[in-house]
């Protein structure tokens, strides 16, 4: 108990000092350049509070739950002897061993994905800019399953050893191709949702995953290829989003052609 | 197994109040802040703005401290850098600073981008461009790590600030539309962290 609440009074002030830019931004900006005092300003202090305690406690929570949790499904699910059946087996090198490992991930993927709130106000957004062609279901659908296949793809390059940047280049190329044959509308929301479909919850989570996994998995090293799974998970969306508005928009809706085109269209 | 059921009420607990007080305090005044200088017109206090939000917003950002620390301890198990509480602090604050800078800078480049009305691809496949080539440079031990960072800085302190900062930048100038030229912020806010972090790599291991 004791060393709880040491943990919590250090967590405590490193986390006043992560908020004290946002602080002195709002008071200095207010006072200084806008010259008004500040509305509302019990409740922001309330806030505040609240926010650094709630942010502590996520932290300490974060260290003994989600990166454990993460670490330990990868570690179980490429185990040898779960994966062979056999006692005192040495860990397999060939990628089709680890079949329970690319499900675990793509089931983490899609099913953060989905629950996703700014997803939901991104496709809120993206149902309103193609005038209804687009919907709401449709569009969290594919970028869910975009962040699956994603992660689980992510999951094998970690297997197989496979430098992360030509994955990435890889999906670079087709987001320039995309962008180039893609409804001008979508496109902003599109490179958009890649940034918002990796939430709080899922970062530590995947990361986890992708750490434990390069532990396990032989001949591999956490430090050349632990990271990479949340760039899988920020790039797929861009293509799912703008794959997902050419394949209506070809299906034969006029009302994107019809609609009056901004500038930049 | 205890442990871990206690940290994930922690974590429930945490986040749940963390978000309560964002919405209590920070969102309504940073939306009001953002509204009240694009009306303002003062183009140096708005990138000024638009700089310091994108910096302070990513050091607060959770998902960043925690994918940090985790970065700087297996940095000190694949002796990249020295063992020790002090290295290990100081490699996970300069990688959080570096992507705290270039989320500022790229909060910034997105609201001259709004004002100009450039069109978002050519920023966006330009900065693909310098990614490649910095991943042609960067020592490798950091390319994994700067491509996640991409993802990890725009979660839930980031995006509602600068989203309202966009949306309500591109109410206001004639000629934008909030749909069409208020998103895109987000996107460099995540492209520009790999190529900062990249060259934090160079500097550190390089």
């Amino acid at each position: 108990m004791t060393q709880f609440i040491l943990e919590f009074g250090t967590t405590l002030i490193a986390t006043f000092r992560d908020i004290l830019p946002i602080l002195l931004l709002i008071t200095c900006f207010q006072l200084f350049v806008l010259r008004q005092p500040i509305p509302h300003l019990r409740r922001l202090i309330v806030g505040g509070v609240y926010v650094v305690l709630g942010l502590a406690l996520f932290l300490i929570g974060l260290e003994k739950a989600l990166f454990p949790v993460g670490k330990i499904m990868a570690a179980q699910l490429s185990d040898p002897f779960f994966l062979t059946g056999v006692e005192g087996a040495p860990a397999p090198t060939d990628w089709t061993a680890y079949g329970w490992i690319y499900l675990f991930a793509a089931m983490i993927g899609f099913s953060t994905t989905i629950a996703e709130p700014s997803l939901l106000a991104v496709a809120i957004k993206a149902n309103e800019v193609s005038g209804g062609v687009i919907s709401q279901w449709g569009l969290r659908l594919t970028v869910a399953v975009g962040v699956a296949v994603g992660i689980s793809l992510g999951a094998f390059r970690i297997v197989t050893g496979t430098p992360l940047y030509i994955f990435i280049m890889t999906g670079y190329a087709i987001v320039i191709l995309q962008t180039f044959i893609a409804p001008k509308k979508i496109i902003a929301l599109a490179y958009d949702s890649g940034g918002v479909t990796t939430s709080t919850v899922t970062v530590p989570l995947v990361a986890a995953l992708g750490l434990g996994l390069s532990e396990a998995v032989p001949g591999r090293n956490p430090a050349l290829d632990g990271f990479g799974l949340i760039a899988f998970a920020s790039l797929f969306p861009i293509i799912a989003v703008m794959g997902y508005a050419q394949i209506t928009h070809w299906a034969g809706s006029r009302k994107i052609i019809n609609a009056p085109q901004g500038e930049d269209a | 197994m205890g442990e871990v059921v206690f940290g994930g009420i922690l974590v429930v607990f945490g986040l749940t109040l963390f978000i309560q007080g964002l919405e209590m305090g920070l969102f309504p005044i940073g939306e009001s802040m953002a509204h009240a200088l694009a009306r303002k017109g003062s183009l140096f206090w708005l990138l000024t703005f638009a700089f310091a939000l994108g910096f302070s917003t990513t050091v607060a950002e959770p998902a960043l401290i925690a994918v940090a620390a985790e970065a700087a301890s297996i940095a000190a198990q694949g002796n990249l850098i020295a063992p020790g509480e002090e290295s290990l602090n100081s490699y996970a604050l300069g990688l959080r600073l570096s992507v705290a800078f270039s989320v500022g800078v790229a909060i910034l480049v997105g609201v001259l981008r709004i004002l100009r009305g450039w069109p978002v691809h050519f920023l966006i496949i330009g900065g693909y461009v310098v990614v490649m080539l910095m991943t042609l440079i960067a020592p490798e031990e950091i390319v994994g790590i700067a491509y996640d960072a991409g993802g990890v800085t725009t979660s839930t302190v980031t995006v509602p600030l600068v989203a309202a900062l966009g949306v309500g930048l591109a109410s206001i100038i004639k000629g934008r539309s909030p749909l069409l030229d208020g998103f895109g912020l987000i996107a460099f806010a995540s492209l520009l962290p790999m190529i900062f972090v990249m060259g934090y790599g160079l500097l550190v291991f390089g």
